[in-house]
This record gives C-alpha cells, structure tokens and sequence, in this order.
C-alpha cells in the first residue's frame, strides 16, 4: 500500500512492469520489492527444498527469498533479488523454482513430507546403492530443488573488469560513510566511495533522523552533491564492495545496466572494479537479524527495518495492519513511524518484560513473544503469547527485529575472525584483521546515527595523517539522535512447529539441534550438515542466530562455538562478471604471423600452437580430404621446394662477453667451440635431468648468439635463461632479450631450394660459402636479412629471415616463386610428417618425462664440461637400461593405420595396463615411404629393432602388429640436407 | 626482382575513434633495445646522450622527446625510439634491432585514461603517472609497454604479431567508456 507524502520515489514517472505475467505499474526510485509491495504483492518465490511461499524478509542485497529471473531467452539473469532490482518500463520479472505456478506449486508437496526430509536426510538416505547416486538420486534432487536457470545460450551481455587507484577507499555511504567521505574529500584525499544501493545514503534514507535539523536524507543528499563538486572525490552507487584481498586490494561489483531497459550500443552490464586503496574505512552498515519462530516465514513477515525503509525510502506499508515483535529499542520505531504515517499498529510485542514505550497509541505487550503465524500464500495472523496468556491478533504484516549485525564480513575475508561483543550481542570486526582498514559505524557496532556520524569523522582524520594529509581541526559533526541500543538476546522462540533460521536453505531451529545430537556440533560441521548459511545469502540472515542455536544445544557460549569461515564475494556475483573480458576472443591473445592474412586467403585452416595461429595445410582444388593436401605438400619439399613460416619459433638474442659460457652451461652440448656463421643444433636440460628444449643456435659473431627455441618453450626458455643468468650465474656479463617479432623467418625446403633462392639473394650461395649448418647475413630483394642452412625436413634446406614488415610480401614472393618450380607452401601436417620421416623429435616427444638417454641423445651430454641438469641426469634410474626409449615402429601389414597416444606390447600377453611396454608419441601416413610410420618409446627400445611387437590404440580401436626401427625412416645418412 | 613489400603492424586496423578516444598507430622510426653490459650503465647514459641527446632512462621513465625517446624497457634495458642507434654504444651496451618487433598505437583523447584502466592493472593517475612515466605491464592479457605523452595521450607497444587484440581489446574498452556517457 502506498503512503502520500512519504518516500524518495519519483511519483511524477510512472513504471509498467511484469511480474509473473501481471502488469503493474510503480515509480521511479522503486525496486520491484518496494513496487510489488505497494501493489499489495507479497508472494515472491518459493523455498529452496520445501517450496514453502516466501515474500520478501529484507529490502537489501541480503534478501533471501524474493530471488526472480530478469529477462528472456540469451540473457535471463536468474536469481535476481527483487530487494536491489530497480524497475524500468518493460522490466519481465518470473518467479523461479515453482511449477506449474508461483500459488500453486506442484513441488510443495515436499513440504508435506518434512518430518522425513530434516537436516541429513539426503546423507543417510542416497547412500545404496552406489551407482544410483549420479544417474537417478542427484539429477531429482537438482530437479525439485532449486534456484532460477541460465537460458543455456550465449550470454551476449558484456561486463567488463576495471582497475581503480585511490587514497581513501569508503565502503559504504550511511552517516558513518558519508562523513568519512566528506572529511577527507575537504582534506583533497583521493576519495573512492562505493555505495552498493542505488541511492547515496544507506539508512538515512530508511529512517526519520534529522541530521543537523535536516531530513536525514536531505542531509544525506547536500553532501553528496558537495562530494560530487570535489575533483578528488568519485561516486560510485550501485556498487557493491564483495572482497577484501592482499595489499589493499579490494573487489567490487557494478551494476551498470541491469536497471536499464534499453542499453547504449557496446554497454556493460556489469563491471567488475579492482580497486586498490592506501587507506580504507569500511562503514558497511548492519543487518538485521530476524527471530525464529513456528512458521516465522509466511510472506508479509520481514525485518523492522526492512518494514521502515519500505515506508519511508519508498513511501509503501508492506500491510495495512502491521503488528512489530522484537528485543530491542530499535524495533519501536517501526511501530511508531508506521503510526506516525497513518498505518494501524495492531500490537507492539516486546519479549523483554521491562521494554519502556512511551506515547505509545496502540496495544503494547512486554514481555511477550509470537509463537505462531497463520496464512498460507500471506500472513493472516500471528499467536501471540503473554504474560497473562495467548492470544491471536490479525494482520498482513509482522514486523520482526532480534537485533542487528554489524557487517563484519570483508574484515574477515584474509581469514580474521570476529570478536564477540556480549553488550550488543553481536560479533563486530576485530581491529587489524585487514591492514589499512577500519570499520566505522554500525559496522563496528556503534548505531547510533550520531556515533556513526562521529566515527566516520575520526576514521577519515586518521587515515589523512598516515596518507599525510592534514585533518582538519576540529572533529565536530551534525546533530543527530544518540539513542542507546538496548537489547535483550532473543533468538528462537521456543515451540514444537518448524522455527526457520535459514530462510534461503530452509534450515530450521530443529535442524541445528539435529545436527548436534548427531555430534555435528562443531560449527563447520552443522554448516554443512544443515547447509545452513550454504545459500547465495551466504548465511547473512541466519548466521549469528544459527551459532546462537548451536551454541545453546551444546552448552556452549557463542564465542566459544566461533563462526564459519567469511569467504568473498559479500554478495552474489555472476561468472560472466568475473570472467568479465574473456568472453569470445576476450579469452586470449592472438598471435599471428605475417603470413597469417596469405595463408587464409589460401583456404588453408588454422590450428592454435600455443597463441600463435599456424595454417595446417593449403588445400588445392578438388582435394576432399586433409590427407590429399599434405601428401601433395610433402611432395613439393621432397621433390621441389616447400615454403612455410617458421616465424613462431622463439628466437633470442644473446649477447656480451658471457654468451658463450652461458650457452656451454644450459645446453648439453658445446657452442664456446662453434665458429662465426655457423649453426649448431642444441638439446637443453631441466635441473631436474630432463629434458627441456631443443632448437639451433646460430653464432652471428664472436659474442652474438642467436638461439632458436621451439614455439610451444619460448618463454619457457626465455625464462629458464633470465633465471640461469640472474640465479646461477650473475658473474656472467651477457644479455639477451626476444627476437621472436623481429624477424618473419621462412623455411625453404626441398632439392629447388638454393635455385630459388639464389633467384632472390644478391649474392648467389653455394655448398662452398653455405654448406649445411652455415648462416649469415644476406640481402634478399634489397632487404637485410639472415640465411640459415637447416633443415628440419631432412631435405637440402634453408630458413631465410626478414625484418617482419617485409614477411607478408616475402612469403608470397617465395611461394610464388616455389610454385612456378613444382612447389608451393605447406603446413604444420606435412611439416610434422616429414620431420617424423627423419625421426626428428617435438614436444610430443620431450614431452617433459623423457631424458637425453631416453631420446637417444646421451652422446650430446658433453662429457667434458657442466651443464644444467647433467648431474640430475646421471642419476640412476634415469639411465637404466630398461627404460622406454626412442623407437621408429612401421607396420608388419602396409595396410595398418598407427595412432599417436596407442601402446606397446610383447606378442602374446594380454593387453593390459600392466602389460603396457611403451607407447607411440608421434605418428603419420608417410607418402615418402607409401605407408604408416611412428615413433615412440618402448623399454629397452634401441636393443630390440627388428623384433615385432602389438601397437594397441585402446581409444580408438586400433590394433597392429610393428616392426621396431631406427627413429629415421628416410635418409639416414642425412646426404641430402648435404645437397 | 621482385620487390618487397613494408606493412605496418596495425595496417587495416588502425585508426580508431570511439567516444572521446582516438587510438591510431605510430611509426616511432628505428627501435633498439640497450641493454648496458656490466659496470657500462654511466657510460652507456653518456655515450647516449652524446648521439642522441638523453640519458639513459630510469626505471619507469622515459628520456628525449618526440622522434628521439629512450624508453625504459625492463631490467637493465631501454628501448631507443627513432634514430638509428649509433654504433658507439655497442660498446657500453648490447643493441637489439626491434624496430619490426612491436605494434605501437597512441591512445589519445578525454576518455583515454578510463579506458586504459580497463586494460592496464597499474595506477595511471595523472598525479602518479606523469608525462614521461612508463612501465612495463599487462595490456589485457598481453604483455606491453604503456607511456604517458601527454595530459590525456598514453604510448602503448604490445607485440606486433598481436596487434590486432591490442585493437579488439581496445575497441571494447572505448566503446564501454563512451557508452557510460
């Protein structure tokens, strides 16, 4: 119902809305809480595990029954709580968890059944048998319970993550907030506030304090629009501080759009802030915590505050006849400003005997308690019990209060626990628990609005003398109320009926004491034992009252029973927020080629190879199938010459008087000794023994290296050196740094590789100034570049190196060339066959549990100097004979297809694991040789060539007997990379 | 003989003009990494500003001015931005050719700052981030050189062969700076 004259709502612009179906109409400044409330709505969900009706118990983020889905279709966003979701015109609000309808929900009959259904049920009752549990008992319980869906789709919202820097950093913007902001914004801090509500404000928009002889929201407003006049001041609303983590890192959650119905183009629905703060004053306020009693749940029954903040932020009673129960003095002042607004109070039930209420024009029961609610889809009725008896009174709203919770959870998030504090009965933050931050306010246990308004003020100076700023003078502050906060412990109210304690996850009093007569009785046990506070409410309404439950069934005191642990996000965060950016190609870089644009323009497909983006092969006209292009390819390299971009090699540049010591000492095998212009292949060892890399390294000039690293180690090795160099051996006087961008490097492979080469060079090359292994500069087309003789194909081969702005044109230059001699590019397929012809080793390989012995490279672990990993290696069981080593396998029939990943066994035995004597790491259909080839490791591999073993590919139901071989198929003497 | 062919890295990409930011690439001329050898640093700092007329940079810093700039690249590394590097300092120091290596953009306008903190995980501030101020930092994912050139003009180098994420990621974060209004 709505109240004239109350309310920071925009009454001149009106709002339609749906929810479930029904069109309704609000106001600007409502959420769709305080909008339904005002249209007299009060049933908003359905529980978690019974499916009992549920309205609305908060009017914040805390909420944790009134969860709808926003939207349709891709972007629905479930599990939306109606207390922070703003109404714009055409909002769609469903309700979740109840089929077929919200009033009439099929999955109620749980409810029904909950004297079976208690805390453990599932634990004693899913058990047998076994493999029930995943294929029946777990997808009916998802089923019937609970919360809203994703739509499955693409989400196509974007969010978006955002680092911010300030001095000061306040959380939240209540009096205690505002003040702090105000103090050292006038000091010219660098001030960030973050107000997770849509109004600046916090409670003083809830209540009917005067701040200074203002409305408490007047007050609140000027100095927001002060704040908002300074240049070292940011407003941030609708964002929610949700983490507390090292070095003054904090995360918080905007919510940008999600009050917007139309959105500008590339908007963000949500960004996720990584702030980083000197100093932080956290003035997040307090919750209100509810007393648990039989069937305290019915829709119409919330908080006292929730009931105040409705009438007075957004001008609405949630009933027409309200009756507030609650311990303490706070809980009053519902009843009065409901009064005061022309509301019936129909009773003011005080459970401590000696409550004082003066002038107060409506029944008053000390010392009383509510035992009981009637109304299925609403409240109709409360029991109240007295002193002198029981009695019913009728009412559509009960107002509940047990007290407030100072919100301590960010200070807990670097694992401080809470201390307790029996005065206010309430655990507030424990001082230091996070460096640099302070709680102030109701955060800290001080409610009053003028102790919050004095905290605020002192924290700020404080945190200006250590940013070195100057505080001001004087730390006076506005007038406003002082009032004591007097309460008596209130937590259950004893009774037989089920009493909720965790509205989200349907925990009652019954449960918690379940648990401990079960020996649960440690509060991490009964946590998750009853899961209570295991909701998306994260346990911020039942908490403290479930400790208290705890607490009480064990004997126990509350601070001795302890909390569980306060983990981020404070509240609720969607993943697309956290992923927020890694969406599509968000995810990660793309590295591509110079090449890259000739190559898709070529129709050939893309494989990932690490970042970088490698054409697979270049299909021809009429070629159906991938195997047809590659055997062609590898016939242009075998038979002409094959063109393809070698670029994503890593390449580092080595230079200084150290170079070449530092290269003796990470690779096995020597380079002090190789001469200018020449290349050397080198294999590099982990510390551990094992091997790491493999590439050339070529020596430009006497102190100039340049190292060749695979594509998939680059920075691996990049790093290994920046260690070796910083760590291992400081005294070397050598640097290096990536060359890998610099240059676009291009293999030209095949018996036509020099002719064509030569068409290009401006000096023509020969076997006598460039026999294989040779390098140097050359000028190719006018350009500076670098020729290398190598080959990894096996065939009479160079890689020919230009600045990368030249690469596109070189590459095409290059392949046309190729083509007009019987050649053309190719790709990473027959690239990887040809290297598996001449047994030349990759990462499937070194694929980081083999060894220099395993691969057959022991003879390249130089015998006569140090190097990384060349102790480690001698280790025995690295060395042992019987350890599966580098093989060549080829089928005994022609005919049989040899898989990568099959394994090895003796002729004979059963193929099982235990049986296994090897496995195949590389393996590929070589047109050189018109059949299948492999490579892989078998235990004692290099002593039985010749013998015939079983290749078993369990995975794809592959089987073939092979014959074991030398790891070179084709052209073992290497004559023709000699060419 | 065939003729070969310069492209830039950004060529097609760039530039790029959303809401208050323009993004566009630069040519920042011949590119060589310094990095002094042992006990070379002074004279290294010496032997450049004699050639080229600046210091060697500190860490977080950047020497000269438009067309010739010493750039802090790392440890124990400056990147010389225009000239090419003049062969005495071979001596002090080992020069790397880059000039191929990086894609350089400048992000210019009122909305440059707010939109390179979507992307760049350090404090840009103007009051802590000056002109001349440079670090080596994240881009996004990448790993990149950030410089401020002006009140609202910031030098950005990722590698070249990622250019066109530096622009996606870019065109993303200027598109939801203009779209806050």
């Amino acid at each position: 119902m709505r109240i004239e004259g109350k309310g920071l709502i925009d009454r001149a612009t009106p709002v339609r809305f749906q929810f479930d179906g029904v069109g309704h109409t609000g106001f600007a400044g409502d959420t769709l809480a305080s909008a339904l409330l005002a249209k007299g709505v009060r049933l908003m969900g359905r529980s978690f595990k019974y499916h009992r009706p549920r309205g609305v118990l908060t009017a914040g983020s805390e909420e944790p029954n009134a969860l709808v889905t926003i939207g349709r279709g891709a972007a629905q966003e479930p599990n939306v709580r109606a207390t922070v979701q703003e109404i714009y015109p055409g909002l769609e609000a469903r309700p979740q968890n109840a089929w077929p309808s919200l009033k009439a929900d099929v999955m109620a009959l749980n409810d029904l059944a909950w004297p079976v259904l208690g805390a453990g049920f599932y634990y004693k009752t899913f058990m047998w048998p076994r493999g029930f549990w995943e294929r029946l008992y777990e997808p009916i319980i998802r089923r019937a319970a609970g919360l809203g869906a994703l739509s499955g789709a693409h989400n196509p919202d974007r969010s978006e993550k955002v680092y911010a820097f300030c001095d000061l950093l306040v959380i939240g913007s209540g009096p205690a907030g505002l003040m702090a902001a105000l103090t050292a914004g006038r000091a010219g801090a660098d001030v960030l506030l973050v107000e997770e509500d849509s109004v600046f404000g916090g409670r003083l928009n809830a209540e009917t304090f005067l701040v200074d002889g203002l409305a408490g929201s007047d007050w609140a407003a000027q100095v927001v629009a002060e704040l908002g006049e300074m240049e070292n001041v940011r407003l941030m609303r609708r964002t929610a501080a949700v983490g507390a983590y090292d070095h003054g890192t904090y995360a918080a959650v905007e919510r940008v759009n999600g009050h917007r119905g139309n959105r500008p183009e590339g908007a963000v629905l949500e960004t996720f802030w990584r702030i980083v703060a000197k100093q932080v004053i956290l003035a997040a306020g307090a919750i209100e915590r509810p007393v648990a009693f039989e069937n305290n749940d019915r829709p119409g029954i919330m908080t006292a505050g929730a009931v105040r903040a409705y009438l007075n932020r957004w001008g609405v009673s949630p009933g027409r006849r309200v009756a507030v129960f609650g311990n303490n003095d706070d809980a009053h002042r519902t009843a009065a400003d409901l009064h005061a607004a022309g509301v019936e109070v129909a009773a003011l039930i005080d459970s401590r005997a000696d409550a004082q209420v003066r002038d107060a024009d409506y029944p008053v029961y000390a010392g009383a308690v509510v035992t009981g609610s009637a109304g299925r889809l609403g409240l109709k009725r409360v029991s109240v019990k007295t002193s002198g008896g029981s009695k019913d009174i009728e009412v559509d709203c009960l107002a509940i209060s047990g007290g407030w919770n100072p919100t301590v959870h960010l200070t807990c998030h670097m694992n401080g626990r809470p201390t307790w504090r029996d005065d206010i009965a309430s655990f507030v933050p424990t001082p230091e628990s996070i460096p640099g931050l302070v709680a102030v306010g109701a955060c800290n246990g001080a409610f009053s609005t003028s102790a919050c308004l004095a905290d605020g003020a002192a924290a700020a100076g404080d945190a200006l003398k250590v940013l070195g700023l100057t505080p001001p003078r004087s730390r006076a502050v506005p007038t406003a109320e002082d009032d004591p906060y007097q309460l008596a412990p209130l937590w259950a109210v004893p009774g037989k009926g089920r009493a909720w304690i965790d509205f989200q996850n349907d925990v009652t009093v019954k449960d918690i004491k379940q648990a401990a007569t079960e020996n649960f009785s440690s509060v991490e046990h009964m946590k998750r034992y009853t899961t209570q506070g295991m909701a998306t409410d994260q346990g911020k309404n039942s908490n403290v009252a479930a400790l208290a439950v705890l607490a009480d069934a064990t004997g126990r005191g509350i601070p001795e029973t302890g909390t569980t642990t306060f983990r981020p996000p404070f509240s609720p965060v969607s993943l697309a927020t956290f992923g927020a950016g890694a969406q599509g190609m968000g995810f990660a870089p793309q590295r591509f080629t110079t090449s890259h644009a000739e190559s898709l323009a070529r129709g050939a497909p893309m494989i990932e190879a690490g970042l970088w983006y490698r054409p697979s092969y270049f299909p021809a006209e009429g070629e159906t199938h991938w195997r047809e292009s590659c055997d062609r390819e590898v016939g242009y390299v075998r038979n002409a010459v094959g063109i393809c971009d070698v670029s994503t090699l890593g390449k580092i540049d080595i230079q200084g008087e150290g170079a070449a010591e530092l290269l003796d000492f990470v690779y096995t095998n020597t380079f002090s000794t190789l001469k200018v212009g020449r290349v050397r292949y080198g294999l590099m060892l982990r510390e551990d023994g094992f091997v790491m890399d493999d590439g050339t390294t070529a020596r430009l000039g006497d102190q100039h290296y340049v190292m060749t690293t695979t594509t998939a180690a680059a920075g691996a090795v990049m790093r290994h050196l920046e260690f070796v160099h910083q760590v291992l051996c400081p005294h070397l006087d050598v640097r290096f740094t990536s060359v890998t961008e610099q240059w676009a490097q291009f293999a030209v492979a095949g018996p036509a590789s020099r002719d064509l080469l030569n068409d290009m060079l401006e000096t023509t090359v020969d076997n006598a100034n460039w026999p294989f292994m040779a390098c140097g500069p050359v000028t190719v087309s006018g350009v500076s570049g670098r020729l290398f003789r190598i080959s990894f194909s096996g065939e009479h081969a160079y890689e020919i190196a230009v600045p990368a702005r030249y690469g596109e044109s070189l590459f095409k230059c290059l392949v046309q060339r190729a083509e007009s001699m019987g050649g053309g590019a190719y790709g990473m397929e027959a690239l990887n066959v040809m290297r598996i012809e001449k047994g030349h080793i990759t990462h499937a390989e070194i694929h980081g549990r083999t060894t220099a012995f395993d691969i057959g490279f022991a003879g390249m672990v130089s015998a006569t100097k140090d190097c990384i990993g060349k102790t480690m290696a001698a280790r025995e069981g690295l060395v042992a004979s019987d350890r599966e080593r580098l093989v060549g396998l080829k089928p005994v029939g022609r005919d049989a297809e040899l898989t990568a990943g099959a394994h090895l066994f003796d002729l004979g035995v059963e193929f099982r694991r235990d049986n296994s004597r090897g496995y195949t790491t590389s393996a590929a259909f070589s047109p050189t040789l018109g059949h299948h080839i492999a490579l892989g490791f078998l235990q004692r591999g290099p002593e039985r060539l010749g013998e015939v073993i079983r290749c078993v590919d369990h995975m794809r139901g592959l089987e073939a007997e092979v014959e074991v071989c030398a790891p070179v198929f084709v052209d073992p003497e290497g004559g023709r990379t000699r060419g | 003989m065939d003729e070969l062919v310069a492209k830039s890295p950004c060529a097609g990409l760039l530039p790029l003009e959303i809401g208050a930011v323009r993004v566009e690439e630069v040519d920042l001329g011949v590119l060589t990494t310094i990095a002094p050898y042992a006990g070379q640093a002074a004279a290294t700092s010496d032997a450049l500003k004699t050639a080229h007329g600046m210091a060697f940079p500190g860490a977080n810093r950047m020497t000269g001015k438009e067309g010739a700039r010493a750039i802090w690249f790392g440890r124990d590394m400056a990147l010389l931005a225009g000239p090419s590097c003049d062969a005495t300092l071979a001596v002090h120091a080992a020069l790397t050719d880059q000039s191929d290596a990086w894609a350089s953009v400048t992000a210019s306008g009122a909305g440059a700052e707010a939109a390179l903190a979507r992307l760049v995980p350090v404090d840009l501030r103007a009051a802590t981030f000056k002109r001349g101020h440079s670090v080596r930092t994240l881009v996004q994912h990448m790993n990149g050189s950030v410089t401020r050139l002006g009140p609202d003009s910031f030098l950005i180098l990722v590698f070249r062969a990622m250019a066109p994420t530096l622009v996606h990621d870019l065109k993303l974060a200027m598109e939801a700076v203009a779209a806050r209004g």
